[in-house]
């Protein structure tokens, strides 16, 4: 099935995520046999926010695809610094463009840029919404690492406004998963999430406490908890070290936990976790390019085959 | 309301919103998109003693019918409301409002972050969930005070 647009992880079936992941397994297998199928492509890479993982690995799918990327640059140095609207923009960048990747520091922005025109748009991060494209290379990683069904995953961090989390939360529904969200309560998953995981009769509970978990968990997500959440830096100090692990932490968890992180990472997880097997985090960013050459597969739709 | 106990009198051709919750009538003008500068005759009466609701307003909108899509996003305010198309001072269509599936322009998001608060050419949309709205941008829930979100621009 061929979507449109990507936009949030809510749109995606379980067959959608499998159709993604099974190709992107092809890809990964012989890299070499997809290097001239989209040729004549051209990948616009919009990114109103700075980006380093999400931008690069776009660019690289696409290159390695045959493709092309032409990049708007930073805001600074665009248009948007007169003053234009992001409609305007979009609506412009179209006609030099197959797709569009998207990052905006609004919620909604992918969604509205996705009614302005008639090419597939990615949502690469909307504030602090979605970031489904992130979510299907985590869900690779998994997949490799203990397969999508009967699993438990720890998700830890900024779960109010985590994009990553979101569209994982989201994703993961459509397995048979067991949610485990450990924050602090002033970062606990926002209304909307929970309402979403709620309707889709997903199995969640939430911590405040790592400790208690860890040892039934096959998967721990981390995320960053940033200083501008909190209002002075003491506190926020002393919540941010709450949620630190290292590798003496890990010593309680499962011989097979798979620990995985968005990045970039600050000291959420400590440099001796780095040599450990648990650690997938590189592995899980690395797994970006053939995830996003099949996405781009997917919603480029033989372009110029 | 019997004629012995009418405040306002009896319009010849319009429409009638009657039972809305007690102190919204302001805000289902403000929803119609009613401010007065339309020229047309409104009526409205506030708080007064109902059997179904305790208090209810009445809104009278003199030389217009409301169509059912214009009146279904009171629903949001006010769900008991009944809609009465009055032509020659007799009532022709007596309706209630229905749940709709979006609301569109009405409301604005109280996410300040939403891209529709970023002063692009969309009008806000927002659809139904139980007990409240949606965001189809950026998918914030309202569900409480939805009135206090109605965008009076």
């Amino acid at each position: 099935m061929r979507k449109e647009h990507l936009i949030t992880a809510t749109q995606l079936s379980r067959a959608d995520i499998e159709a993604v992941l099974d190709r992107a397994a092809e890809i990964d297998a012989d890299p070499s046999a997809w290097a001239e199928k989209y040729e004549t492509a051209v990948l616009a890479l919009c990114f109103f926010e700075p980006s380093t993982r999400t931008k690069m690995s776009f660019d690289t799918a696409m290159k390695r695809l045959g493709g092309t990327t032409t990049d708007m640059g930073g805001v600074e140095s665009s248009s948007v610094k007169k003053g234009e609207s992001l409609a305007d923009t979009m609506r412009v960048v179209e006609g030099y463009a197959d797709a569009i990747v998207l990052r905006h520091p609004s919620e909604g922005a992918a969604q509205l840029a996705s009614e302005f025109v008639d090419v597939p748009v990615i949502n690469a991060g909307d504030g602090a919404g979605q970031h489904p494209s992130q979510t299907l290379l985590d869900l690779y990683t998994i997949r490799e690492h203990t397969g999508l069904d009967d699993l438990s995953i720890g998700i830890m961090g900024d779960l109010k406004y985590g994009r990553t989390v979101h569209s994982l939360a989201n994703a993961l529904t459509n397995f048979d998963v067991r949610q485990h969200f450990i924050s602090p309560e002033s970062l606990r998953l926002p209304r909307s999430v929970r309402f979403d995981l709620h309707e889709s009769g997903a199995q969640l509970r939430e911590h405040t406490e790592l400790d208690s978990v860890l040892p039934e968990l096959d998967v721990l997500y981390v995320t960053r908890i940033q200083r501008e959440r909190f209002p002075d830096e003491s506190e926020y100090r002393a919540v941010a070290g709450e949620y630190r692990i290292d590798a003496e932490t890990l010593e309680d968890g499962k011989q097979d936990l798979a620990v995985m992180h968005p990045l970039p990472r600050v000291d959420e997880i400590a440099a001796d976790v780095d040599t450990l097997e648990q650690a997938r985090y590189f592995e899980q960013a690395h797994n970006g390019i053939p995830v996003r050459m099949a996405l781009l597969d997917e919603l480029l739709g033989g372009v110029s085959q | 309301m019997s004629d012995r106990e009418l405040r306002v009198s009896k319009i010849r051709n319009g429409t009638v919103i009657d039972h809305v919750s007690g102190g919204q009538a302001l805000n289902v003008l403000s929803i119609l998109g009613i401010d007065g500068s339309e020229g047309l005759g409104v009526s409205i009466v506030m708080n007064v003693p109902s059997a179904q609701l305790g208090k209810k307003d009445v809104v009278k909108v003199e030389d217009r019918e409301l169509s059912q899509s214009e009146v279904d996003v009171l629903s949001l305010i006010a769900p008991e409301a009944t809609i009465n198309i009055i032509r020659d001072y007799e009532v022709t269509k007596k309706t209630r409002v229905d749940q709709p599936e979006t609301v569109t322009g009405i409301l604005s998001c109280p996410n300040h972050n939403c891209i529709t608060n970023g002063g692009e050419p969309v009008e806000t949309k927002f659809s139904i969930v139980p007990d409240g709205v949606r965001c189809a941008y950026c998918g914030t829930i309202i569900r409480d005070s939805i009135a206090d979100h109605i965008d009076t621009e």
